[in-house]
């Protein structure tokens, strides 16, 4: 395997790469208060939310984003973002999927969401917000009559103020770090989900993600509440059109669970990732935090990323009920200039809590890869018990990976164990699947996907098959 | 079937195979007797196209040189290699893996791909007469089998794949005597007029159960000897020794 052919062979191309045609309505460019009464008002959210915004605005003044981590980029010019744009048509709440503009249709069915749902995998109900706003909510009414509420945020915002009072900003506190304030100062949209006590939610719970309009950078806020005894399985998924600038995303998502409720929240992200000289691609700088709030709750992200310039992003659980569990289940690919630096946080911080943390990096062409994590048990955290294991994968000789776990145990009685694993595909392992017919692509799929079983298993059945394709797409051509 | 010409195979500054030339016939059994370090593992693997070796001259495998071919197109064709240390891929469970090489195959060959259903049925019908039970087949491939165990998956392979031409370097090695005799059936029973093999061995016991049509004795990368099955009988008392000096 030598170093030219695998630079020969780095040609994947991004398969989702197209703009939809519609016009858009947005707020003046720029970062000021302005902008932020002009999203509020085209929202017409409660005075309540604008002055939240503005709070969030005021703090941000002082604040300057972090840069501790492993991958740099330019310098974002704020200033010159839009941070409002909804297709034109979309000023209210979402429509009928017969009123959905035709071009908005077509979009969606390039990526393969059939919005009808006659069409769709059964089961599955998609909130899918086109930009920034929501264009289309499906089986709503089925969870309405068992009570469950999953609507946009804007929505919630007007039909259930009283929660969304009560938990935005709960897990995410307005002064939490730059991206995370950020976002509460001028995000658009996203997806609110309440679970009523002691409800199953009998389905998938599931959104896709669009970023389109140029220069838009993209602020979701996404809430989801887990009453008592409730359970939910929540579905994010990601593509991205082709462009040529840098692109912003900064989301926030909160999850809340009470005392023994279950919030099982799993994403795929396949966003733009740059050319094969690493121009262009999105930044991917997304802040998810769930609080294991009641006893017995349990909090469960599952990822696979495999698009984007940078990803960024430590989804992480807060685990104050007592006998609480957190677990991160990661599956992170990185080819030819791509960037992750990411993990998870659990903080241990009633009795009895445990968390588990399974990080798969892949890295290939000339990307680096970083598993950054931290397990913190506090004094009062007895019998605390963590479980992690990272391992990398290597595919070819220019990349780079990186294992970074802080611990922080202040109290006697809790366990704390971490694995660590880096190797290389191997020339013997490669050589084997040959023999056998497969083709040097076949092979390194086959094998990286058995590199993440454990995480891909994890995954709800209608993610997994997608999720097992986007791993071999990710990959192709990477191994010469 | 197969027919190898002034075969060199070098790694860096050190020839491992020299001048070395072999024929097979259609349905013919050959085995390659030899010491440690003779060369018989690197002739298996240049066989079966692995990187990293110099090669110069010519291998004719259904009258086309595939000196130049990769592997996965030289498997393709009918070439199948019964690996002396089969490789641990973790996270691939067995069944998945016989299924993606038995497609890439079949469909290199122009024939219908197979299902599911089909697959399965046709794996545990090869899988029982080879004494391999169902559970093994749900595990990762060759992650934590036993030495028998990883022989007879190869052999399971070698009947699913079907191919023209069966290499099998030591697969008796770290057999006990039940294994070898049940590895010793499954290939017999694979045994046909239009199937060659090329039976790579340190030992005779195996041809006790395999009966070669020839057997070859190769010392320092070259056949220095060619006689029927009686010469392992001979090589298993004298030994290589009488060979080695000779050279």
């Amino acid at each position: 395997m030598s170093d030219n052919l695998i630079q020969e062979q780095i040609k994947q191309d991004y398969a989702y790469g197209f703009i939809t045609d519609v016009e858009s309505v947005r707020a003046p460019k720029g970062l000021n208060k302005e902008v932020i009464q002009f999203i509020s008002k085209q929202k017409k959210e409660p005075q309540w939310l604008l002055e939240w915004r503005l709070k969030a605005f005021e703090r941000l003044q002082s604040m300057t984003e972090p840069n501790w981590q492993k991958p740099q980029y330019p310098k974002i010019d704020y200033q010159a973002l839009y941070y409002y744009s909804a297709p034109k048509g979309f000023k209210e709440g979402p429509k009928s999927l017969d009123e959905i503009d035709p071009e908005i249709k077509k979009t969606y069915e390039k990526l393969g969401i059939p919005l009808n749902e006659q069409k769709r995998l059964a089961g599955v109900a998609v909130d899918a917000v086109f930009d920034s706003v929501s264009v289309a909510t499906t089986f709503k009414k089925k969870l309405e009559d068992i009570g469950i509420i999953f609507c946009s945020i804007s929505e919630a915002v007007q039909k259930h103020p009283d929660l969304v009072k009560k938990y935005l900003g709960s897990v995410i506190p307005l002064t939490d770090h730059y991206f995370a304030t950020l976002n509460s100062a001028v995000f658009t949209d996203g997806s609110f989900v309440y679970i009523p006590e002691g409800v199953r939610c009998p389905m998938e719970l599931s959104t896709y993600f669009r970023i389109n309009a140029s220069n838009t950078g993209q602020f979701e806020r996404t809430l989801i509440i887990a009453d008592k005894g409730s359970y939910v399985s929540y579905l994010e998924g990601c593509t991205a059109p082709m462009r040529d600038e840098n692109q912003l995303h900064a989301a926030n998502v909160e999850l809340v669970a009470l005392d023994d409720a279950e919030i099982k929240y799993s994403t795929v992200q396949n966003w733009y990732p740059g050319d094969k000289e690493g121009k262009g691609g999105i930044y991917n700088f997304v802040t998810k935090r769930g609080i294991c709030k009641g006893k017995n709750s349990k909090i469960s992200w599952t990822q696979v990323e495999t698009g984007s310039a940078i990803t960024w992003k430590y989804p992480s659980c807060i685990l104050q009920g007592d006998n609480s569990s957190g677990e991160f289940y990661s599956i992170a690919i990185t080819n030819n200039y791509q960037k992750a630096d990411t993990g998870t946080k659990m903080i241990h911080l009633g009795k009895n809590t445990k968390s588990r943390i399974i990080s798969k990096g892949i890295s290939a062409g000339h990307a680096d890869n970083t598993y950054r994590g931290l397990v913190s048990i506090h004094s009062k955290a007895s019998n605390a018990k963590n479980y992690t294991q990272c391992d990398s994968l290597l595919v070819g000789n220019l990349c780079g990976a990186h294992t970074v776990p802080y611990i922080d145990n202040k109290n006697s009685t809790s366990t704390t164990e971490h694995e660590a694993t880096t190797s290389k595909i191997s020339e013997e392992q490669l050589f084997y699947c040959k023999q056998r017919g497969l083709n040097q692509e076949e092979a390194v799929s086959l094998i990286v996907n058995g590199f993440c079983k454990e995480v891909l298993q994890q995954l709800p059945m209608e993610f997994a098959v997608e999720a097992q394709k986007l791993v071999s797409i990710s990959l192709e051509g990477s191994v010469g | 079937m197969l027919s190898i010409e002034k075969l060199n195979v070098s790694v860096g500054d050190k020839k491992i195979l020299e001048d070395f030339n072999l024929k097979i016939g259609k349905g013919e059994v050959h085995a390659i007797m030899g010491p440690n370090g003779s060369g018989k593992s690197t002739l298996s693997y240049v066989l079966a196209g692995k990187d990293g070796y110099e090669v110069d001259g010519k291998i004719m495998f259904k009258n086309e040189n595939i000196i130049e071919l990769p592997a996965d197109e030289r498997a393709q064709k009918g070439i199948f290699l019964a690996f002396q240390y089969p490789i641990e891929i973790p996270g691939v469970f067995m069944n998945n893996f016989l299924k993606t090489s038995l497609n890439a195959v079949k469909k290199a060959k122009g024939q219908k791909e197979v299902d599911v259903v089909e697959f399965l049925s046709l794996v545990k019908q090869h899988a029982k007469k080879l004494g391999i039970k169902d559970e093994q087949l749900g595990r990762a491939l060759n992650v934590g089998f036993s030495g028998g165990e990883k022989k007879r998956n190869e052999v399971l392979q070698m009947s699913l794949l079907e191919p023209d031409l069966a290499i099998l370097d030591e697969t008796d090695s770290g057999l006990d005597i039940d294994a070898l005799k049940v590895v010793a059936d499954g290939v017999n029973a694979l045994r046909s007029p239009n199937r060659s093999f090329l039976i790579i061995t340190h030992y005779q016991r195996l041809l006790d159960y395999i009966k070669p049509d020839y057997v070859h004795v190769m010392v320092n990368g070259t056949i220095v000897k060619t006689g029927c099955s009686k010469l392992a009988q001979e090589l298993d008392k004298i030994g290589y020794k009488e060979f080695q000096k000779a050279i």
